[in-house]
């Protein structure tokens, strides 16, 4: 019916807590007929044999007692259903945030982050209603009615035989109406997706929305975008609220049917007051958990709606970590002496094209090895593969000998220092965001580095100094104390590898002279990796790698590259005429 | 109370629909008291044994209530849904108008993560507003007050006791819940806005984070503020598993109290007793009204704290003071002039630009270099009016620029900065922000001019290419052509460049410098840089340091006078080996 095997498998982990909640509720189903069958003999001593209160006081001592109990077994089968859901919803979450860093960020890149924010937050939040409500309804909606049944018939078995008969109309009805409405969840929960990273969208660019002069007129297309919701939804909705509908006349309809054919053969005399009276009782709480289940199957399908993209993330094979056993595991030495690319191709995951292309070249310990060529060549592809963001899609990388595939990735990471283009920043202090690598360094430590990096005086400037907060994406520093932080972060670390991308790329010529000499003292005795676009940064290199659509063109010294008069001399020639 | 009046008045404009949707779900309740009322009715009548005519109204009443059940439920759930969303919308609008004057001067303390939380989690929650709250309120009422009359006929007594009842399951049993919910809501409230900012920071950042080796540790935050959220989630089910349970209890009470107190009536004759099974179905079918309310009350508690979130944001001042009489700007020729202008971020802080006087007259050119932090983005943030200056005037033709609207004399920019930020939408899409009618031909004749008409033929679906989140699938360069082209569309008198070759390689660098000299001839430009690179065209440099102009003249003397730029220039000229060098440079 509307069972996702996923979901089921994850709920079997707390079975015993589902079968007590499943128990308490059949208990408190027991006390619903228990308490029809007081309740009618009461009225039935009354009003067919004119009893007065004081005769049929007795009978309200065990009511009461019943009224109590049912009460008790409700509360606690709430309880514990809630609580299931809970547990459940933890696991599940934490089990989808290990997995996105296990997948890491050649998966991300490929993503949307609002969406799948989304999915952590209120995909797992929307597992909510399938856990408590759904899952033990779906059981309840079984077992319950067959209880009243086996009550029902041994006292009047034409009215069971019309429960019995119209019971599976609302399985049935729930199946056809089923498949609709679960395919409209899906609509609506892409819908509720997009609206929400068409609004991260506007926020984060609503900077430039203003420059252009679009940002009062977006609101227009904002609320464009919430009325295709609206539209999307009620359209979800009438669907839904249609299966609401049909069930909810099989359970009135069928205990309208009950009440006038006990009420024709009462007036027979075929039948007792107190009898039927007690069916009557019985008939809508005989479809209650039916209709229940109805209305909880909306809350089940976007359940299962976002159960799907939620297990789709978790079955993403995650390409970046070993496949061999843990023991196998090679241990490197520090600092290692030669890595080696060789033959090494890789394409983004879903991407034909492939980044780079067949990749021979060798870093040696202690060298500089610049990485230059026109954007999109495949620069940052080649530092993302050292990095172990990714596993090349052929070829290999060599560490000494041990293929790198073969290196437990937190151990390679460490033996590397990363400066990207473009750092990002994290909710937190200056002194939290310089000291990422290292988080347990000491304030003096964090001071040092942001010294090397020329931010001190910048910090403290501020007025909160190292502890001043910054924003998303750094709001409150310019794009050059924004790299200038990267190599803050850089400072802190001991690690004899070294990545860089762009170095230079946002500072004036004055840093960039301060900074040049900072540069020598992270560089030594460092092999160093450096993604440069500006040809001051890399004429000192041991060996330059100039790249062109993923292949590598022409390797060698400066003086040699220019001597040989080709790609390299070219790019040189255009830099050197762009000044004139 | 004010936030719900507040949120009250969102509804204002479909008055109509709401009074259906209370009637509708008033008369869906009345139907299901009805059905079981006239089957009890039914079947104690039966019981006497009278003539089928005297049964015949009852049956038709019985199946009457039956259909109308079902019908009046389904119609009134689409309207009322349908009201809701409306209410949502208007809200959705609402929120972005009033974030909009914001931006970006005020937003600084709210990451957008969070911001995005605020409208998305908050306006959902509201969703249940009208729903979950205003319509069950009204039809518990009219059915308390509708229940109440008829069995009070009877015996004032029994009236009362079912209106009490009624009422203690209405506001007791919520009371109840929303002191119990109110501490761990508010609190599950926060952590999903901590967790959801946390979430999106950390996926962002996740490259940062992989190579630092702190994935795990970030992990380990995020699984922290979900167990926090679970603990918080725990303490609501304990808050509110008890509910349904009470509800039942008390319905049942009230019908046992009933009960006994109408035995006696049938005894002495004031009843009669075929009367006495209709009531017991009266009164416990009237408790359909009520249980909704303490669902209705966590949900009102909920979207008070939501409501109060957001009209948060309505108390921030906007960032500039609109004109109360705006003029309206004269075409170009434009002559733009900075007299002793200065800013400061906070009165906490120094002062970001002192004392800046400049002149940009039509058609010149105009560069501002420095080292960073000397104030050349506080420069531009002053002549876009994102943030307020403080001493000094800037004048259009001499008039004062405060007398304009702030978004009428940005109008008159164009901007490339050093981090466009690309709209993950279509290239087209992302094109026609600056000009909406543009057609294809205006598209594929900027794109040229920008240096990705080659770029764009080699796109399998051209313009409709989606560029993803950021620009992400765009390398650094092609994503700062796109901003190029888009402010060449975007055609103004003004046009400032925030070091637009910041990212790029050399060969881009010197290639792009060139296509915007020759596109940008007949503008008045003005370009903030740090490179001391392909200035030549600049009609006169201002050299920034401090806050403060420190020098200003042509590149040639410049480097004569042998200030800071000479300095600047002298120090580059050293970072790059003599083979490069040209002896005519600068």
């Amino acid at each position: 019916m509307n069972f996702d095997r996923n979901l089921l498998n994850a709920a079997r982990r707390e079975w015993l807590a589902l079968a007590l909640t499943i128990l308490l509720g059949l208990l408190g189903g027991l006390a619903i007929i228990l308490q029809a069958r007081q309740l009618s003999a009461i009225l039935s001593a009354v009003f067919s044999e004119g009893q007065t209160r004081g005769a049929v006081a007795p009978l309200f001592v065990p009511l009461l007692i019943i009224l109590f109990g049912r009460a008790l077994f409700s509360w606690l089968a709430d309880a514990s259903a809630g609580l299931l859901a809970i547990r459940l919803k933890g696991r599940l979450r934490s089990q989808l945030v290990d997995h996105l860093f296990r997948l890491g960020p050649a998966y991300a890149r490929g993503e949307n982050s609002a969406e799948l924010a989304n999915t952590a937050l209120q995909g797992i939040e929307n597992l909510d209603a399938y856990f408590s409500q759904y899952l033990p309804q779906a059981a309840l909606a079984g077992l319950l009615p067959l209880a009243v049944l086996v009550v029902v018939f041994p006292k009047d078995w034409l009215s069971g035989l019309i429960l019995l008969l119209t019971a599976p109309l609302i399985p049935i009805f729930m199946i056809l109406i089923g498949k609709a409405s679960e395919a409209a969840t899906r609509r609506q929960w892409n819908a509720l997706s997009r609206l929400s990273a068409y609004f991260l969208d506007t926020l984060q660019g609503l900077r430039e929305l203003k420059l252009l002069g679009q940002s009062e007129r977006r609101a227009d297309k904002v609320g464009e975008a919430a009325e295709q919701y609206r539209l999307t939804t009620m359209k979800v909705l009438r669907v839904t609220f249609l299966s609401a509908l049909v069930l909810e006349m099989v359970g009135t309809l069928s205990t309208a049917v009950i009440a006038v054919q006990i009420g024709l053969r009462l007036l027979r005399g075929g039948l007792g007051f107190e009898q039927a009276f007690f069916i009557l009782l019985l008939a809508p709480e005989f479809y209650l958990p039916l209709r229940l289940l109805g209305q909880r199957f909306h809350a089940g399908a976007s359940g299962i709606t976002a159960a799907r993209r939620i297990y789709a993330i978790l079955q993403t094979p995650v390409l970046c970590e070993p496949v061999v056993s843990v023991e196998t595991l090679a241990d490197i030495a520090t600092p290692p002496q030669t890595i080696s690319f060789q033959h090494v191709s890789y394409a983004y995951p879903g991407q034909a094209d492939l980044a780079v292309e067949d990749v021979s070249f060798s870093l040696r310990q202690g060298e500089l090895t610049a990485l230059v060529g026109a954007s999109g060549a495949g620069k940052s592809t080649l530092a993302h593969l050292l990095l172990r963001f990714a596993l090349p899609t052929a070829g290999q990388i060599w560490v000494d000998g041990e293929g790198l595939d073969n290196i437990p990735s937190a151990m390679w990471r460490k033996q590397i220092i990363w400066v990207p283009q473009q750092p990002v920043i994290f909710q937190g202090t200056i002194a939290e965001n310089i000291a990422l690598g290292r988080p347990q360094a000491s304030l003096t430590e964090i001071q040092a580095a942001a010294g090397l990096a020329l931010l001190d005086q910048r910090i403290a400037a501020l007025p909160a100094g190292y502890n001043t907060v910054l924003g998303e994406f750094g709001a409150r520093l310019s794009g050059g104390e924004l790299q200038r932080l990267a190599l803050a972060r850089a400072f802190l670390l001991d690690a004899p590898l070294l990545v860089l991308d762009e170095p230079s790329g946002h500072l004036d010529p004055a840093s960039e002279e301060l900074l040049e000499q900072a540069m020598h003292r992270l560089c030594a005795n460092r092999t160093i990796l450096i993604i440069a676009h500006r040809l001051p940064t890399v004429y000192r290199a041991d060996q330059i790698l100039v790249l062109d659509r993923g292949r590598i063109v022409e390797s060698g010294k400066h003086s040699a590259l220019i001597a040989a008069g080709g790609a390299y001399a070219r790019l040189v020639n255009v830099y050197a005429g762009s000044r004139v | 109370m004010k936030t719900t009046l507040r949120l009250l008045q969102f509804l204002k404009p479909f008055t109509g629909w709401v009074a259906l949707s209370i009637f509708l779900s008033t008369a869906t309740i009345a139907s299901g008291i009805g059905l079981l009322g006239t089957s009890a009715y039914l079947i104690s009548r039966a019981a006497l044994q009278p003539s089928i005519a005297v049964l015949q109204v009852a049956i038709v009443g019985v199946r009457f209530f039956g259909i109308s059940r079902g019908v009046f439920r389904y119609l009134e759930r689409l309207t009322s849904h349908s009201v809701n969303f409306r209410l949502l919308t208007g809200l959705r609008v609402w929120l972005y108008r009033t974030i909009e004057p914001l931006a970006p001067a005020k937003l600084q303390d709210f990451s957008s993560g969070d911001l995005l939380n605020r409208i998305l989690t908050d306006v959902d929650t509201l969703e249940n507003f009208y729903v979950r709250v205003v319509a069950p309120y009204a039809a518990a009422g009219l059915t308390i007050i509708g229940m109440g009359w008829f069995l009070g006929r009877f015996d004032p007594k029994l009236g009362l006791i079912l209106a009490s009842g009624l009422i203690l399951s209405g506001t007791g049993i919520p009371l109840g819940a929303y002191a119990l919910g109110r501490s761990p809501g508010k609190t599950a409230v926060a952590l999903k806005a901590r967790l959801s900012a946390a979430l999106i920071e950390s996926i962002q950042g996740i490259g940062d984070l992989t190579a630092f080796n702190r994935a795990g540790e970030a992990a380990v935050r995020l699984n922290g503020l979900g167990s926090r959220l679970a603990q918080a989630q725990r303490r609501m089910v304990w808050g509110s598993a008890w509910i349904n349970a009470g509800n039942g209890l008390l319905a049942n009470l009230t019908m046992v109290l009933v009960l006994w107190l109408a035995i006696p009536l049938v005894a002495n004759g004031q009843l009669e007793g075929f009367l006495l099974p209709v009531m017991v179905m009266l009164v416990l079918a009237s408790f359909e009204a009520v249980t909704p309310l303490a669902v209705a009350a966590q949900y009102h508690s909920a979207s008070l704290e939501s409501g109060a979130r957001l009209f948060e944001l309505e108390q921030i001042s906007p960032a500039l003071p609109e004109p109360i009489a705006p003029l309206i700007i004269v075409p170009p020729p434009l002559h733009l002039e900075l007299r002793d202008v200065s800013l400061s971020y906070n009165q906490s802080t120094d002062d970001a630009l002192t004392d800046i006087s400049l002149r940009l007259d039509p058609g010149k050119k105009l560069a501002v270099v420095g080292p960073s932090s000397a104030g050349k983005t506080s420069l531009i943030h002053v002549l876009l009016r994102l943030w307020d200056f403080g001493r000094g005037k800037i004048l259009l033709n001499d008039t004062d620029i405060r007398l304009f609207r702030p978004a009428d004399f940005r109008a008159q920019f164009s901007v490339i900065s050093q981090t466009a930020y690309i709209f993950n939408a279509t290239l087209r899409q992302n094109l026609r922000l600056a000009s909406a009618g543009a057609g294809d031909d205006e598209l594929h004749k900027v794109l040229l001019q920008a240096g990705l008409a080659e770029w764009t033929a080699a796109l399998p679906d051209g313009l409709d290419t989606w560029v993803g989140e950021h620009g992400l699938r765009m390398s650094g360069g092609e994503r700062q052509r796109l901003a190029v082209a888009r402010a060449l569309l975007h055609d103004t008198p003004l046009v400032i460049l925030d070091e637009p070759t910041a990212n790029l390689d050399a060969i881009t660098e010197a290639v792009l410098i060139q296509q915007l000299q020759s596109a940008l001839a007949t503008k008045s430009v003005l370009w903030i840089t740090h490179r001391l690179v392909g200035l030549e065209w600049m009609d006169e440099i201002l050299v920034l340091d401090g806050g403060q102009i420190v020098e200003r003249g042509k590149a040639s003397d410049l480097i004569k006078t042998g200030g800071l730029y000479a300095r600047l220039h002298e120090i580059q000229q050293r970072a790059i080996p003599a083979t490069f060098s040209s002896p005519t440079s600068l």
